[in-house]
């Protein structure tokens, strides 16, 4: 279409943060460099405390760099913008508003006609499978049933980019592989650029095209390694050989 | 069904404890043999009651509380709510405005309130300005407390989401401070009604207040006892509206618990 095409979607360069306070400061990434192509799904593991959640406020415009700078479709992040979807470690949704109500929250900021926004909304619902569940609030659903709602609601504006923070973390394990295995499904419909951090390495690799991985203090980015599992991936794919020495690559760069 | 089975209880005991404290009274007031001009029996009150329904008095007095009241009420939760919010949102206006606001507090009403008849006269306006001081505290309170309650996450994806102030007031603040704020409003709206009697009392020529103090007077102990317990219906009443709104906004959080 554009010749913004042949580009990588998302640039990061040199990025650097440091917090600053009475105490003193904190270096919670250093010098991390990637860049990610489109319709690519990208996984960021490390241990906590890596500044995985710095970088991923970082993407989102929530938090301004103390150096160097994210490019997205090249135009450098400063501020929260439009075509990125997000979705945070807790569901974050409102709870006095229905789950069709969360879901249209970013529409009616942005003034879309409520007919509009209920149509478009009737097919996310349908996409994270949670038909019937429209009026409902919060309250009454279970984790990843939240996760669901946060997840339509990060697609309803039909993003370029979504970044995931951890989205599964409070998640029991079982409903965590499950809701692993929707994301793919999902992402595989809406064919989205995807950066999720987790700190599950086993879930990462079952689910991304690429890892970067991350230390902790200072954040520094030890490895970006590729993962060549054919997709669809499937279930069993975890007990492979090749999933093991993924795993066991990415466990000794964080260690 | 089964909530309209409970409200039918709720009554019936309701009722039965009423007849209950009318019985007591009676039998008090029989057996103690107090002289009626000290302790009323209760169909002294009642009798009293009747006339001044028939007379219109009560009615003149209890409009003019009530009025006294709603003013009261709306310049009180007016002024918290503005300056709640600066003060949930400015760390330098929590901090040049809080020892007065604490220091006010203090003071009790009945002191302020002559001063307030001396500037203001004895009409109704010194009567809802002492309602809407006394209204002022708790609403605050809680306005900031429920301000500083909204999660920090919830900005980040208003933020996210690129709304502007209004509609981060709007759909973010409001709605989830709404519960605690309206938890002080329950409280500001029982103390309006004695706000504007403390009021009244110190120096009126009608209200509630008024009624009281000239049943006083006249030793007509039935009258007393008519006012304040149409003092402590108006009080019920606005009680009850704040309960009537809380359940309104707040059906959202019902569903929990019980």
């Amino acid at each position: 279409m554009n010749s913004a095409n042949n580009h990588p979607l998302l640039e990061v360069k040199d990025l650097g943060v440091t917090f600053t306070d009475d105490k003193g400061s904190l270096q919670a990434l250093n010098q991390i460099s990637f860049s990610v192509d489109r319709e690519q799904f990208i996984c960021v593991v490390g241990p906590s405390g890596s500044g995985k959640s710095t970088l991923i406020r970082v993407l989102a415009g929530l938090l301004a760099p103390t150096s160097g700078e994210v490019v997205l479709d090249g135009i450098p992040i400063n501020e929260p913008r439009q075509g990125v979807g997000i979705v945070f470690q807790k569901a974050n949704l409102m709870p006095w508003r229905s789950v069709l109500r969360n879901i249209t929250l970013p529409l009616e900021i942005n003034h879309v006609p409520q007919n509009e926004a209920n149509e478009r909304a009737s097919e996310l619902i349908e996409l994270v499978g949670l038909t019937g569940f429209e009026d409902w609030l919060p309250h009454d659903l279970s984790g990843g049933m939240l996760q669901r709602v946060a997840i339509a609601r990060s697609l309803i504006q039909d993003p370029d980019l979504l970044l995931l923070d951890e989205p599964f973390g409070a998640l029991d394990a079982l409903t965590r592989e499950k809701m692993g295995a929707e994301l793919l499904r999902i992402w595989r419909v809406r064919k989205k650029t995807v950066i999720m951090i987790t700190h599950d390495i086993s879930e990462a690799v079952f689910l991304a095209d690429r890892v970067l991985a991350i230390s902790p203090q200072p954040g520094n980015l030890r490895l970006d390694l590729e993962i060549n599992l054919e997709r669809p991936r499937q279930e069993d794919d975890r007990f492979s050989p090749e999933f093991v020495v993924y795993t066991q690559q990415l466990r000794d760069a964080i260690r | 069904m089964k909530d309209f089975g409970v409200g039918i209880r709720k009554i019936g005991f309701l009722v039965l404890s009423i007849l209950a404290g009318l019985f007591l009274w009676q039998m008090f007031t029989t057996f103690s043999q107090i002289p009626s001009f000290i302790f009323p029996k209760p169909i002294e009150v009642w009798d009293r009651l009747i006339i001044v329904l028939q007379d219109g008095s009560l009615m003149k007095h209890a409009l003019i509380t009530l009025q006294e009241v709603l003013f009261g009420l709306m310049l009180g939760l007016s002024a918290a709510i503005i300056t709640g919010y600066f003060l949930a949102k400015s760390r330098i206006v929590e901090r040049v405005l809080s020892p007065y606001i604490v220091a006010s507090q203090s003071i009790p009403i009945v002191a302020i309130a002559p001063l307030l008849v001396i500037w203001l006269g004895p009409g109704i306006f010194s009567k809802i300005l002492t309602s809407a001081l006394i209204v002022f505290f708790p609403v605050l309170v809680n306005t900031v407390v429920g301000l500083k309650s909204v999660p920090r996450e919830l900005y980040d994806l208003m933020r996210s989401l690129q709304a502007n102030t209004w509609q981060r007031i709007i759909k973010l603040e409001i709605p989830a401070a709404m519960p605690v704020f309206l938890g002080g409003l329950r409280i500001g709206a029982t103390l309006s009604v004695i706000g504007a009697v403390v009021g009244e009392f110190v120096g009126a020529d009608k209200g509630l207040g008024f009624l009281v103090n000239v049943g006083r007077g006249l030793y007509d102990t039935a009258l007393v006892f008519v006012a304040v317990f149409t003092i402590v219906l108006l009080s019920l009443g606005l009680y009850g509206s704040v309960i009537f709104i809380e359940n309104r906004l707040l059906s959202w959080q019902k569903r929990n618990g019980d």
